[in-house]
């Protein structure tokens, strides 16, 4: 069974939209969950239900929002067209923008705890010690929430990875654009092609426990160290 | 020009702090009062970790607040340490990067405290590579306080750093404040609600209640006012500062004078010329109209009555003077009837224990 060559292009494009999107959700997320650990502002509730939609949501319905809003008569969609002429709908640029949404709470909770957790007081000591806001943020907020960061990382890689739903309603299953592994599988199996399954669901089952193992072997050793 | 004052006034919930102040700026004040009389608050006024409205704050001519014309420098501008009661190291860097981590924010030319001389003052040199989580509560503390004078402020703010640790620590410590006292010219406000401790280290006081300051002053002063409440703790007394001037082998004692006069006490181990601390413990002072030598006291003095006052149904606190000196006597009332007791008659006061700091 081994013999029939393995498609590596669904892997590579998970991988790569994967990646991505733990990148910009880092980005993303880091500024929004301080925000959210400081502020008192009445508005903070509302935000956070919002981030949190994608937990309850089936991927189908943020799919299909998003498919209206990012399609060609979408809001988004449309503006995106006018200013660099091409479509965000079944590209993999429409991907990555589905997976951050779809992901964001992934990102954002771990941080958000990370920097609730270590409280007020280590801020406090580094403005008496001279340190303007943004550098008590980077010298002190950031390293002291890194098991955050490593929770939010991994997290938001690894649900990525196994995205599925949203996926295939605003990407479509364009081999070599879209055609993401968990789509491929599912097609493979549609066509009975079991063996193909077999070889992309054991790698990503063990993938995903790989990836499930680091963290908290790390997280135990940050723990540890305490 | 070289005071500390400040007006705040703040509202947290149910607590309102409203107070108005003035303390030299060198030296040790003590900021005393019970659990919950706003003291941390105030601390954290001056720290500019809360910002009172209206509030008012000036040191040596600097201001640091104004609210009258809307001006409040921030804590990271502000040139002053702060030591919070649980050292508050930071986890993530060693003990050698939490004492740079103030120093190299602060500009070269403001810096005056070299890092080995904070290093030695507090004795932490063995521990510099260490990680903080592995120092005991007075490695931590000490810790705390040179990182804290390493950005040479000119204002030391600590909140009870010495509550939060076991009777040995604190004895650990204490040295090392002394020290500090001695080695450097930081003006200190220090938060304690401990009279031996403040007794201990402090030159002046601000009295804290419920919010309000209610006295203020140089140590000796607000500690023998009758209308304040320290005269009348269990711990009243006075402390005084005396020379060390002869050793006595036979007797194994040790002789001290002071403005009032000579004081013996059990041979203690100090240099002679060196100045020391000395409390005298008002219940520990008795008074008696004549001189007779009929008492094992060695401790007697000459004094005048100042003040007496019933503190309490059947006990009254005295305020005495011994040549300039202040002492107070916690007796009975009966005692003060049968002796007769007036403002201003002569008595003998016998000192039955001199506690050394």
């Amino acid at each position: 069974m081994f013999d029939m060559p393995i498609n590596w292009s669904p892997v590579w494009i998970t991988l790569r939209l994967a990646t991505i999107t733990t990148i910009i959700l880092l980005l993303l997320s880091t500024p929004l969950a301080w925000w959210l650990a400081q502020t008192k502002c009445w508005c903070k509730s509302l935000i956070e239900a919002a981030v949190s939609l994608p937990l309850v949501l089936p991927p189908t319905v943020l799919g299909f929002y998003l498919l209206i809003t990012l399609g060609p008569q979408g809001p988004i969609g449309s503006a995106w067209q006018s200013l660099t002429g091409g479509s965000l709908t079944f590209t993999f640029t429409g991907l990555v923008i589905g997976s951050v949404l779809f992901s964001l709470p992934f990102a954002v909770h771990p941080l958000q705890n990370a920097f609730t957790a270590m409280g007020q007081r280590p801020l406090e000591v580094a403005a008496t010690l001279r340190a303007s806001p943004l550098d008590r943020f980077l010298t002190v907020a950031i390293p002291l929430a890194r098991p955050g960061f490593l929770s939010a990382a991994t997290l938001t890689f690894a649900h990525t990875v196994g995205e599925f739903g949203v996926v295939l309603m605003i990407g479509g299953s364009i081999p070599g654009q879209t055609q993401v592994l968990s789509i491929a599988i599912y097609e493979q199996v549609e066509m009975l092609e079991f063996q193909q399954a077999h070889l992309l669901s054991g790698g990503m089952l063990l993938f995903s426990f790989l990836i499930l193992l680091t963290l908290y072997t790390i997280n135990k050793r940050l723990d540890y160290n305490k | 020009m070289s005071t500390l004052q400040g007006r705040f006034q703040l509202q947290q919930g149910e607590f309102t702090l409203d107070i108005d102040f003035q303390t030299p700026s060198q030296g040790i004040t003590a900021l005393f009062g019970p659990s919950g009389s706003g003291k941390t608050t105030l601390l954290r006024c001056l720290a500019g970790l809360e910002r009172a409205k209206p509030g008012f704050l000036e040191i040596n001519g600097n201001c640091w607040q104004d609210e009258s014309r809307g001006f409040f420098l921030p804590t990271h501008q502000r040139s002053l340490g702060y030591v919070f009661q649980e050292a508050s190291l930071f986890s993530h860097l060693s003990v050698r990067k939490n004492l740079e981590y103030g120093q190299s924010r602060t500009p070269q030319k403001q810096r005056k405290v070299a890092f080995e001389e904070a290093v030695e003052l507090l004795g932490i040199s063995p521990l510099l590579t260490r990680n903080p989580k592995r120092l005991s509560g007075g490695e931590r503390q000490r810790v705390a306080i040179a990182r804290a004078l390493l950005t040479s402020p000119k204002l030391l703010l600590m909140d009870e750093p010495l509550a939060a640790l076991d009777a040995n620590s604190k004895a650990e410590i204490m040295p090392y404040l002394e020290k500090l006292h001695q080695a450097l010219s930081i003006p200190v406000l220090y938060i304690s609600h401990a009279i031996p401790e403040v007794m201990h280290i402090a030159d002046n006081m601000l009295l804290i209640e419920k919010g309000q300051l209610i006295g203020s002053g140089p140590l000796l002063e607000v500690l023998t006012r009758l209308d304040l409440p320290l005269s009348h703790s269990s711990e009243a007394g006075v402390v005084i500062e005396a020379t060390v001037t002869e050793h006595d082998e036979t007797f194994h004692l040790t002789y001290l004078t002071f403005s009032g006069g000579r004081l013996s006490l059990r041979r203690e181990d100090l240099a002679i010329g060196s100045t020391v601390r000395v409390v005298l413990n008002a219940r520990d002072v008795s008074l008696a109209l004549d001189n007779e030598i009929h008492s094992s006291i060695l401790n007697n003095f000459q004094a005048s009555i100042l003040e007496i006052l019933e503190e309490s149904p059947g006990q009254l606190i005295i305020k005495l003077d011994i040549s300039g000196a202040l002492l107070l006597a916690r007796i009975t009332t009966k005692s003060g009837v049968l002796l007769n007791l007036q403002i201003g008659m002569k008595v003998y006061a016998r000192v039955k224990s001199v506690a050394l700091l």
